[in-house]
């Protein structure tokens, strides 16, 4: 096995033991910490199969973190107060196929419009469908607005209790290893290799007779569906949601994840995820004004730091790229 | 019908307009120039309006503030292509978008460092106070009527240094091929440097004119950069006449949809649902705009040729 490989296992071993072993010993601050991190992370992988295998540079992928998490507010707001007894409910199942659903809808259509165009264009036309929906999200007053919305019950699964922080956190941390598996099973398939090629050449795909704005579209949504998904999760884990998990800034904050760790390899995205939280948290606890050495290393690491982290690893192993 | 309303509503929005074509231009201009997108051209609009706040106060007069702040905001911009932009220019897109997303948090924590985390509200001078009654019941403050004339004179004046002056056509010449400029003995680099600066003086000009109406504060460059970013996509990247004809047509739409969207809807639906429905919609409009106009010309309205 390579290193990329052990240090992927590696990772993904202190990422199932380290933080339950810290809860039971009355750290729940780390355990915290820890579920937004792995959270975050399936955002990161799901961004990662079009940015980084597919050379889409989506710049509103926060926006279907906001749609997941009001997949489960909505209905638990309705169930909780009334009206729209369509959707009131408070089943998780419920919950997750709205978000991955609405998700999926959402991306097939900006994606379908957006992948129209290239280069600038796409990235700042994604951004913009991202702000759509937040000013969306924000002019309803229904739902809170600029206020957000508070999710007092959170959504019910069969055999899984969320109110419990170490079963929530089982379940995130099983949902992002099987999104890193998905995500590592379609980049290899045919259609991954179709993707990867369109990233290195469309021109030539195309000329192969593949029609790659078809291959890229499903790319989009797929990845769409499966951040709504990491959204659903979000709404669960903060019980509290609001626009403001759109804005673009969020959607730059995990593109700097996937960046960070290191675009197109399977655990990049979870190092970049595990880093931005750590260092928004250790950063924050010596000053306010903790935006500008961040802002600064963000900087750094663009001018410097060829393929983020796993580049570094990369580079070490003497590995080619 | 309103008209008198609709009157002034059309004011306000070409007033919006041209606002947003001075940020939109230098985004557009470095963009076609430099190939080099910049997010962080908000928060250049967002410094000229604080260092035009405190110059207010220190100088005592808005007007002559505006005049020593414009430099001040070109040398800021110069500094920020020499030590951050200048180095990314050969990256991707991608490396660009995240540098200079780092750039502005960067500029942001700098401004609440120096100016805290309140809004300063700036003072206007009294005989820009006041109001103009343009006829029976339209009533417009002079200010605004100010910020408009200074738009489109600032838009006349590109359009004279781009396509008259020598600069000018070393800008087109630069864009249409960098490799020949700079083989033809051109300093590409000071070139560069230069159209950084303008694009930053005019971002700067932006924010100035609009703090007296808003204030100047912290939040205010991440919320016009999109809008802007919109401008110039709609308009063709790269191309000055797209970004002036996209920010006007921007600006109406912004405006008009958020005073007159809700008694247009009410001729199709309830009261009710109109008065929940019509600011969702008129804050989405211009992203609708754009996701139509890029369905049928996904290169915008206006695609510069060379590109």
């Amino acid at each position: 096995m390579n290193i990329i490989g052990k240090i992927t296992i590696a990772g993904m071993l202190i990422l199932a033991i380290v933080p339950p072993v810290l809860l039971l010993s009355g750290q729940a601050f780390y355990m915290d910490l820890a579920t937004r991190l792995v959270i975050l992370g399936i955002g990161a992988v799901s961004l990662n199969l079009i940015l980084g295998f597919g050379g889409m540079v989506s710049f509103g992928h926060a926006a279907f973190i906001g749609l997941g998490a009001y997949a489960v507010g909505i209905p638990a707001y309705h169930a909780t107060y009334g009206e729209f007894e369509m959707v009131a409910s408070y089943n998780g199942l419920f919950h997750i196929a709205l978000a991955v659903g609405f998700s999926a809808l959402f991306a097939l259509f900006t994606g379908a419009i957006s992948l129209r165009t290239k280069g600038v264009y796409f990235i700042m036309i994604t951004m913009a469908f991202g702000q759509m929906a937040y000013y969306f999200f924000l002019s309803l007053d229904v739902y809170g607005g600029d206020d957000g919305l508070t999710i007092d019950v959170r959504s019910e699964l069969p055999l899984i209790n969320l109110d419990s922080p170490m079963q929530l956190y089982g379940l995130s941390y099983v949902s992002l290893l099987i999104a890193m598996l998905l995500v590592n099973r379609i980049v290899n398939s045919r259609f991954g290799m179709v993707l990867q090629g369109t990233k290195g050449n469309a021109e030539r795909m195309a000329t192969l007779g593949y029609n790659t704005y078809y291959y890229q579209l499903l790319a989009y949504v797929i990845s769409g569906a499966m951040c709504g998904y990491a959204g659903f999760l979000l709404g669960n884990f903060t019980t509290f949601i609001s626009p403001d998990m759109m804005h673009w800034t969020r959607s730059g904050e995990l593109m700097f994840m996937v960046i960070l760790g290191g675009a197109s390899t399977a655990l990049g995205p979870i190092l970049g995820s595990s880093l931005f939280i750590l260092l928004e948290e250790i950063l924050s606890s010596f000053t306010i004004y903790w935006h500008l050495p961040f802002g600064l290393l963000l900087i750094l690491v663009v001018l410097f730091i060829r393929g983020g982290l796993m580049g570094l690893f990369k580079s070490k192993s003497g590995e080619l790229k | 019908m309103d008209y008198t309303l609709l009157f002034v509503q059309v004011i306000n929005g070409v007033q919006l307009g041209l606002l947003l074509f001075l940020v939109a231009s230098g985004l557009t201009l470095v963009f076609g120039i430099l190939d080099f997108v910049n997010l962080a051209h908000g928060s250049i609009y967002m410094i000229g309006a604080f260092i035009c706040a405190s110059l207010t106060f220190y100088l005592g007069n808005f007007l002559l503030a505006v005049l020593v702040a414009l430099p001040l905001t070109g040398l800021v911009g110069y500094a920020i292509e020499r030590f951050v932009a200048r180095k990314l220019y050969e990256k991707d897109h991608l490396d660009h978008v995240l540098g200079t997303f780092g750039l502005i948090l960067v500029l942001d924590t700098s401004a609440h460092l120096i100016w805290g985390p309140e809004g300063i509200s700036v003072p206007l001078p009294l005989w820009l106070d006041g109001q103009v009654e343009i006829f029976e019941g339209a009533v417009i403050p002079t200010f605004r009527l100010l910020i408009i004339a200074t738009g489109l004179g600032v838009a006349g004046g590109l359009v004279w240094l781009v396509n008259y002056t020598r600069l000018g056509m070393l800008i087109r010449a630069g864009a249409s091929n960098r490799t020949m400029v700079s083989a033809l003995g051109i300093d590409i680099k000071t070139l560069f440097a230069l159209v950084f600066a303008l694009g930053s003086m005019m971002a700067g000009l932006a924010g100035m004119l609009i703090s007296p109406i808003t204030e100047a504060s912290i939040g205010m460059g991440g919320q016009i950069i999109i809008t802007a970013f919109v401008v110039i996509i709609v308009g063709g990247i790269g191309s000055m006449k797209g970004a002036f004809i996209a920010a006007i047509i921007i600006g109406l739409i912004d405006t008009l949809g958020r005073a007159f969207l809700d008694s247009l809807f009410e001729l199709v639906m309830s009261e009710n649902a109109a008065e929940t429905a019509a600011p969702a919609v008129s804050a989405m409009m211009i992203y609708i705009l754009m996701a139509v106009i890029l369905a049928v010309r996904p290169q915008g309205l206006f695609p510069p040729k060379v590109r």
